[in-house]
């Protein structure tokens, strides 16, 4: 069953930006949307495994720098016309204080 | 809010585009409803000719179906005609063929009524086995005719006769095409290019009888139509007759409503009737006179319209300029602009019969203004971009005729020489050589998804989405799969991107008229669709928002690619490079070795020396990059940025026995001059010290070489994907001069040129003439713009310097730093 982990405070995250996580063999991308929501996403794009966590963000997606694909920070997903989808973790903000299930 | 009505007459192309189009912009705004007199969801007309063909299946053509409408909340009436426009109690009438009415209250009404085919006005022509070729009905009655009965006839050798006639012969009927003119296809064609055609669809079996004039339609004893008489007493047999000699604007509700109409419903720039509730698109409409009949411009109106539905109010039609193809397999025939010639205007001809191959350019003022191409169109699209444009061709105008491969090609075109014939490419070529797409693959997209320009190709295939040398190649694919529906790209009118309807140019004019200082005001101000752009705009907009209002706007490091957030470049393993400066390519033994410790120091697994005379370490890891910094001490070379990059050098008088300038110093002056300067694409330089060049000033965005005189300055070359040889600006004496004209240039392009864009396509795109004036007939603008370009780059930083581990901000520094390890909460 997955625990909640204190990864920082909101305002370590830049606005329309991510932090990276380690853990395990690929590290967890951390997002901040511009709406002040966080989310998490395995930082390894369903493409080619780009960083996520270097991508622009942009509403609730991020695009991936090394190809251009659109993720979907809420599901994993990949926007259409691309296939694919990278893990997601639970996130939240409590307290100004950001949380992320493991 | 409740949401307002609007009520779209007509479920074709220009109704349902510009439906699309509204979605895109304002998804809630109105509750939707379509009236279609065909009992059919929207689709692509203009494959009804492959169809009839045999190419396709009608499964195939279908743009949106019923799902999409249920999915967008449109309530959809398929096979209801409207018969009446209330428009003081604004509501719609429609009926069906039972008679059933429907009403539609609006607050908006959308005509796209499209046209109805011209029936000629003799006797018989209402005879069973009388049929227009308009719809799926004409085409399935045309499919079943021709299992059935032998004699076609089809009256009209116009595009559409042509494709009729081709299909009923693929079917297996016996085909005559009767036209009244002296030459098929006269609208499209001149007559040396017709009589080409006609003889190739001749040896497909096809008859034609021109010049002739249609007297009566006789029937059988069962009351179908059996043969056709002409006026000069011949007469041939004919059990299925395909009028096909004209389309009119289908006015007739429109004008029942009192809407004013004249050759169609008569539209100001914004698509509005005279009655400023209602617009109308397609074919019906008359805009400034003109009704098209091709979907190009359809599309075009659909834009502009969507944008007023949605109040935007921005964009104005003005009309387009178009060109045609035949859809017949195997034939190749392209037309576009004027091509009668006439007063003042002069003709390129190549005219190859046994080749097969004629061409005709009308050229105007040296503008091309015309093209006919038969048997060899591969060209059609660049001709075509050329007319629309209005680009001068003085210069290429020897070679004009030999197309763009020849004219372009004769400095490169890296990756695909010799490839210009995308028609015969086979399925299985490759045309995009960075993603490995083949030819297959784009014409089936194109096809199966209904797509019609160049970005939907790119999102649905990612063909020309890398590099783009194979731009060219996708847009002749297209133009060969769609025929005269491709819209050719165009950054002029096109949006930015999908966040907003304003084109670069618009967005620029704004963020200086309106003086926007960061991205949320560009965002609120001009109304942008989505809460804060995409990764197409906010870098773009970012850069305007800097370049115009240096010192005053807000940069946002969130906005700009990785590369330029890290001041690396990332590699395809996510680790990132790192190219320090060598000014004019010159260094020291002891930057050497400090490169040569920080390689062991830090395990950098490559070291190699760059085009651009300097050193690449490659396979830095980014938590690595600060202290990577701090041990190299030199600055960053800005190797990965939309930015100055470098100023190449060659030894110069200061060493070479043939030198005439001090190149290396010249360099050295430029390249401290541009530092930290950032641009709407990356931006090298080249000095040399005499004509023998060796610094390859000659394909640099500026290029300096060194005469015994002075200086000679180049402009808007380019080494890359497609390499363009830079043109001469102007001679000056002295360094000082360099400089100035130098930072000038480069600081118009900052102001003018649009993100994404080298030097090479502005100065394209605004024409070297206009560069001239700016930067070299005008002294004062020459020196206003040089002024501005340093007051610009007063105080720039070092971004590595910024960076250093323990020195700068804690929020420069979060970039490099991972997050420690998570702690388990209760
Ligand atoms: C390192 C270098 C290759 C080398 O080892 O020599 C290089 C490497 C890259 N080039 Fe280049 N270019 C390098 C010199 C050139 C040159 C030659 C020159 O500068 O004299 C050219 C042709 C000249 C020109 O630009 O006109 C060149 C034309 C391109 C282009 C095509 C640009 C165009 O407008 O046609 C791209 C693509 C782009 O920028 O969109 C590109 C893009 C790239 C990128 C940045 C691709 C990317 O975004 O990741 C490459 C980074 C590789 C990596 O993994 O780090 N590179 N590239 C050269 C660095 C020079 C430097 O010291 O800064
Ligand atoms: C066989 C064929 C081949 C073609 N090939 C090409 C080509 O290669 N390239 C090109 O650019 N163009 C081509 N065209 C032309 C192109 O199809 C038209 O320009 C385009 O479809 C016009 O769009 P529209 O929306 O104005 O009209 P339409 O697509 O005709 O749509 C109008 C719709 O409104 C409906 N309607 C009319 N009145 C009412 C009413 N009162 N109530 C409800 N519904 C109504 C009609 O039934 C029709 O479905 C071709 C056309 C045909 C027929
Ligand atoms: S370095 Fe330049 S030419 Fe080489 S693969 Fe990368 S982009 Fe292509
Ligand atoms: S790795 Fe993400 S788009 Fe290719």
């Amino acid at each position: 069953m997955s625990t909640w982990h204190k990864v920082c405070r909101l305002e370590e995250i830049p606005l329309r930006g991510s932090r990276v996580v380690p853990h395990d063999e690929v590290s967890i991308a951390i997002f901040r949307t511009a709406d002040d929501e966080v989310f998490a996403l395995r930082d390894a794009c369903p493409h080619k495994a780009g960083p996520l966590s270097q991508g622009i963000v942009h509403g609730h997606r991020v695009t991936c720098p090394l190809h251009g694909w659109n993720i979907e920070l809420s599901s994993g997903e990949a926007c259409a016309p691309d296939e694919g989808s990278t893990v997601t973790y639970p996130a939240r903000v409590e307290n100004g204080v950001v949380l992320l299930a493991l | 809010m409740k949401k307002q009505k609007l009520v779209v007459v007509g479920n074709g192309m220009a109704g349902i585009r510009t439906v699309e189009e509204l979605l895109k912009l304002a998804p809630d705004l109105y509750e939707i409803t379509v009236f279609g007199a065909e009992p059919h969801p929207n689709y692509n007309r203009i494959l009804l000719s492959p169809v009839l063909a045999g190419e396709m299946t009608l499964a195939d053509i279908v743009l949106n179906d019923l799902d999409w409408y249920k999915d967008n909340g449109i309530t959809l009436h398929t096979g209801k005609k409207v018969v009446k426009i209330d428009r003081i109690g604004r509501k719609v009438i429609a009926e069906d063929s039972a008679g059933v009415t429907t009403e539609a209250n609006y607050d908006r009404l959308l005509l796209a009524t499209g046209s109805v085919p011209f029936m000629l006005p003799v006797p018989g022509n209402d005879l069973p086995g009388v049929i227009a070729y308009r719809d799926i009905a004409d085409t399935e009655a045309m499919i079943a005719t021709a299992l059935t009965h032998k004699h076609a006839v089809v009256i009209g050798g116009g595009l559409l006769g042509l494709e009729a006639a081709n299909g009923l012969k693929l079917r297996g009927m016996d085909v005559t095409v009767v036209h009244i003119g002296e030459w098929i296809m006269e609208r499209q064609l001149d007559k040396p290019g017709a009589d080409m055609l006609q003889a190739s669809l001749e040896s497909k079996g096809l008859k034609f009888l021109l010049g002739k004039q249609t007297e009566m339609l006789t029937a059988n004893a069962a009351g179908r139509v059996c043969s056709i008489r002409f006026k000069d007493g011949a007469e041939i047999p004919a059990d299925l007759v395909v009028m096909a000699a004209g389309i009119r604007p289908n006015t007739a509700l429109a004008e029942s409503a009192g809407l004013h109409c004249h050759r169609g419903i008569v539209v100001s720039d914004t698509l509005q009737t005279f009655d400023p509730r209602i617009y109308a698109v397609g074919e019906c409409a008359a805009h400034r006179g003109i009704a098209y009949g091709l979907v190009a411009p359809l599309f075009e109106q659909a834009k502009v319209c969507a944008n007023h539905l949605a109040q935007m109010g921005i964009g104005r039609y003005q009309g387009s300029v178009t060109s045609t193809k035949l859809k017949v397999t195997g034939v190749d025939v392209f037309s576009a602009g004027n091509f009668t010639g006439g007063e003042g205007t002069e003709d390129i001809v190549l005219h190859d019969k046994n080749g097969g191959i004629y061409k005709r350019l009308v050229i105007e003022k040296d503008r091309l203004v015309g093209a006919v191409l038969y048997g060899d169109t591969g060209d059609g699209g660049w001709y075509f971009q050329l007319l629309k444009e209005g680009r001068d061709i003085g210069a290429i105008r020897d070679h004009l005729m030999f197309g763009d491969a020849f004219t372009n090609n004769h400095v490169g075109d890296v990756g695909h020489a010799g490839n210009s014939k995308a028609a015969a490419m086979a399925d299985e070529a490759e045309v995009c050589g960075c993603n490995g797409v083949c030819k297959g693959t784009i014409v089936k997209a194109i096809r199966e998804q209904g797509l019609f320009t160049l970005d939907d190709v790119r999102k649905h295939t990612k063909a020309s989405s890398s590099c783009g040398s194979c731009t060219g190649l996708v847009e002749q694919i297209l133009a060969s799969t769609v025929g005269g529906a491709y819209q050719a790209a165009d950054r002029t009118t096109k949006p930015m991107c999908g966040c907003t309807a304003l084109t670069h140019g618009e967005v620029r004019a704004e963020i200086r008229g309106q003086k926007l200082l960061s991205l949320d005001d560009v965002f609120a101000t001009l109304a942008w669709h989505t809460p804060d752009g995409c990764a197409t705009c906010r870098p773009a907009l970012n850069y305007y928002l800097i370049s115009t209002w240096p010192h005053e706007a807000k940069d946002d490091p969130q906005s700009r690619f990785i590369n330029e957030r890290a001041h690396a470049n990332i590699q395809k393993d996510g680790t990132y490079s790192v190219v320090p400066r060598m000014w004019g390519g010159l260094t020291t033994p002891d930057e050497l070795r400090r490169i040569a410790n920080v390689a062991e120091k830090y395990h950098i697994p490559t070291v190699k020396v760059t085009g651009g005379q300097r050193i690449d370490l490659l396979g830095v890891k980014k938590e690595d990059l600060p202290a990577v910094w701090k041990d190299l001490d030199m600055p960053s070379g800005h190797a990965y940025g939309k930015s100055i990059r470098t100023v190449k050098t060659c030894v110069g008088t200061e060493h070479c026995r043939f030198g005439t300038q001090q190149s290396m110093s010249m360099g050295v002056a430029l390249e401290k001059m541009l530092f930290g300067m950032w641009s709407p694409h990356k931006v090298k330089l080249a000095v040399s010290g005499c004509p023998r060049n060796c610094s390859e000033a000659g394909i640099k965005d500026v290029g300096v070489i060194g005469v015994d005189s002075g200086w000679e300055l180049y402009v808007a070359g380019n080494g890359g994907i497609k390499t363009e040889v830079a043109e001469f600006l102007c001679k000056v004496t002295t360094r000082e001069e360099v400089l100035e004209y130098s930072a000038a240039f480069l600081q118009l392009y900052r102001e003018e040129g649009w993100y994404l864009e080298r030097t090479v396509h502005y100065v394209q795109r605004v024409g070297l003439d206009y560069v001239k004036r700016c930067v070299v007939e005008d002294a004062d603008n020459r020196k206003a713009l040089h002024q501005r370009l340093l007051y610009a780059l007063q105080g720039v930083v070092d971004p590595w310097r910024e960076r250093l581990p323990g020195e700068g901000s804690p929020q420069l520094a979060a970039e490099f730093t991972p997050l420690p390890v998570p702690v388990e909460t209760i």
